[in-house]
């Protein structure tokens, strides 16, 4: 504290000794290096499971390893594009049924619903966040899919035109069941940050939209959702992030298997699945290709988060104007983080 | 109603249309449809997991271990003891491990890195870690503590690799509330003289607490969840432990490894132990809710 002089007095009497400023900077530069350590730890951990899955990328490159359709661990035949797929095909199921319905849900607790069932209503979405992962596997492989596996039938029939959604036979454990797992798993993320988005839209806004004779709905059309679209979009992804990392639910319920699935409804396998389930088992090469599956994994995560994360923190900054109405800017990643429970 | 006057018709020109009125609402009623929607799988999951979770519980399903005996009487495959007592010790260590760390590092945000470049650095490190799968942890844990070391599992790996999961949870709730604190307090304590050490210490950490524990308890509940970090961990033994640098069973790890079984009764012991962990869970978050509401800050 380095004060203004004193009138007329000797500064040097009110400074502290040496060793009294001692545990200040014990202090200061002890928490510096935790945090310092933080991120060596991160860039130590990428840089040894590069090297972990460094084997497994030899044999057939990057690419050979990424874009090869077959995975064959009793052959040390190691292609990831089943499981990349499979990744793909059940997060993008999980963001097609649960964005719309989180973001519907978000927009009737903020906007709509009566102000007393608010925050019920809040508590109970968020209450989807606490059931573990291994519950909703559990739930889902014995409850949801043998009740859904006849309804999932006559889909496919009708549809049997289509490629790649009907024509086949419907299987317990199934690329849908698990995209339709992944919805429920992903809806209390999406709907928190989509209400904390739209909390940031101002009044003002709101209020101009229905004083020019907006109804209810094009007030929300007009006023609050292209206001919130990029944090909404930002949910969305953080979602998405979710989904694809999402392991046990997803190793119950997609069925494990080695190549590409010929149909929607049929068993396949992921990234995260692979290595859950391979892991215990696997030596040399395949314990190097697991990793390797791992490092795409994490790889693929970063983008989608990284991504994310600037389109909610861009929207909920907002414009110039809307700061002024949110002060702590970054409130929806807290959301993210407090509520991820 | 009288007969229609010439102020109504004016008035009429200003009233929404039928067409109008009719999308608002079918707008309406399609986004409280999708609303009720989202809260059919949480009513579906509570409700089989009462009713399968409950008549799995018995005066044994606590007091006994699991014997991975799946073949002869429904007795004799025993409870989940080790699970539970298992998934209590490794969160503990975890907690131990992850929450001064996490305060540590959210102290020196809030109080010394502010928004420097090494600080928003830290933040985004920090974020980039909440969105790491956690398979991905078990996979740094099994890289450096099992292939580095040489040895097998441990219940005390388990622990680091939650511990990792925990870390960002704690850092970014702990970082909130310490930014709620006052800064007149602050200035107050420093005007009077206390070094910088001090003012955190007895003035910054005492008033965030409250606040700070909900965070902290928001992270347990989740690491008591996590299956994926602990099987190439800590995974996989029967018996109860005390020893955290040997095999650990946890709740998590049990179910899913019931999950699998063809066994009618193996299955109903994974739904009681779902539901123990589940209760357990909703338990943390609702002490996390009720400090939450108490504290003077949030």
């Amino acid at each position: 504290m380095e004060a203004a002089s004193l009138p007329g007095g000797d500064r040097a009497l009110l400074a502290r000794s040496p060793l009294a400023r001692l545990p200040d900077r014990v202090l200061k530069y002890g928490l510096t290096l935790l945090a310092g350590l933080i991120l060596a730890l991160i860039v130590y951990f990428f840089v040894r499971l590069v090297g972990q899955a460094r084997p497994a990328f030899a044999k057939s490159g990057v690419l050979g390893f990424a874009f090869d359709n077959n995975w064959n661990p009793s052959a040390e035949h190691f292609g990831a594009l089943p499981l990349v797929l499979g990744t793909l095909i059940t997060s993008a199921l999980a963001l097609a049924i649960g964005v719309p319905v989180a973001v519907a849900a978000a927009i009737y607790a903020t906007e709509l619903c009566p102000i007393r069932l608010r925050t019920p209503l809040t508590v109970l979405v968020e209450l989807l966040a606490a059931v573990p992962s291994v519950v909703y596997g559990l739930w889902g492989i014995f409850f949801l899919a043998p009740k859904l596996q006849g309804t999932e039938q006559w889909i496919a029939d009708r549809l049997s035109f289509v490629p790649f959604i009907g024509g086949g036979l419907v299987t317990i454990p199934n690329y849908f069941i698990t995209g339709l797992i992944l919805a429920i798993m992903i809806l209390p993320i999406v709907s928190a940050i989509s209400r904390e988005v739209m909390s940031t839209v101002p009044l003002d806004h709101k209020e101009a939209a229905l004083g020019l004779g907006a109804t209810r709905w094009e007030m929300i059309r007009i006023a609050v959702v292209p206001y919130c679209r990029s944090g909404i979009v930002g949910g969305a992804m953080l979602g998405l992030g979710r989904a694809i990392g999402e392991t046990i639910a997803v190793t119950i319920l997609i069925g494990d298997a080695p190549k590409l699935g010929s149909h929607l409804f049929g068993q396949g396998y992921s990234l995260a699945a692979v290595v859950a389930n391979e892991f215990g088992e696997a030596q040399g090469v395949h314990r190097s290709a697991l990793f390797a599956a791992g490092l795409v994994l994490f790889v693929l995560t970063l983008l989608v988060n990284g991504l994310a994360r600037w389109l909610v923190v861009r929207s909920a900054r907002g414009t110039p104007q809307a700061s002024a109405h949110n002060p702590s800017g970054g409130a929806a990643l807290v959301a993210d983080t407090t509520l991820g429970a | 109603m009288s007969t229609p006057t010439a102020a109504d018709e004016r008035l009429a020109r200003f009233a929404v249309s039928p067409a109008r009125r009719r999308k608002d609402a079918i707008a309406r009623r399609t986004i409280l449809g999708a609303t009720i929607v989202a809260l059919i799988p949480l009513v579906l999951i509570i409700y089989y997991l009462l009713s399968k979770g409950l008549g799995a519980w018995n005066a044994n399903f606590f007091t006994t271990d699991p014997t991975g005996n799946t073949f002869f009487k429904n007795s004799s495959i025993g409870g989940i003891k080790s699970a539970i007592l298992g998934t209590i010790e490794m969160v503990a260590l975890a907690s131990a491990i992850a929450v001064p760390i996490g305060v540590g590092v959210a102290v020196w945000l809030v109080e010394y890195g502010k928004t420097g470049w090494f600080a928003q650095a830290v933040r985004f490190f920090v974020d980039v870690l909440t969105g790491v799968p956690s398979i991905v942890f078990g996979l740094f844990i099994f890289i450096v503590l099992v292939v580095g070391t040489g040895s097998s599992f441990a219940g005390y790996k388990g622990s680091l690799a939650l511990s990792l999961l925990m870390l960002p949870v704690v850092i970014r709730s702990a970082e909130v509330i310490l930014l709620l604190v006052p800064a007149g307090l602050r200035e107050s304590a420093l005007a009077l003289g206390a070094p910088r050490w001090k003012v955190i210490f007895s003035i910054v950490l005492p008033t965030a607490l409250p606040g700070m524990v909900t965070g902290v308890l928001l992270a347990v509940a989740r690491a008591a969840g996590e299956t994926a970090p602990l099987l190439f961990t800590a995974a996989s033994t029967k018996k109860t432990s005390f020893n955290l640098g040997g095999f650990m069973n946890s709740l998590p790890v049990q179910i899913y490894g019931d999950v699998t079984s063809p066994t009618t009764a193996v299955v109903n012991r994974a739904w009681g132990a779902a539901l123990t962990l589940v209760t357990l869970i909703l338990l943390l978050n609702l002490i996390a809710r009720l400090i939450s509401r108490r504290s003077r800050l949030a």
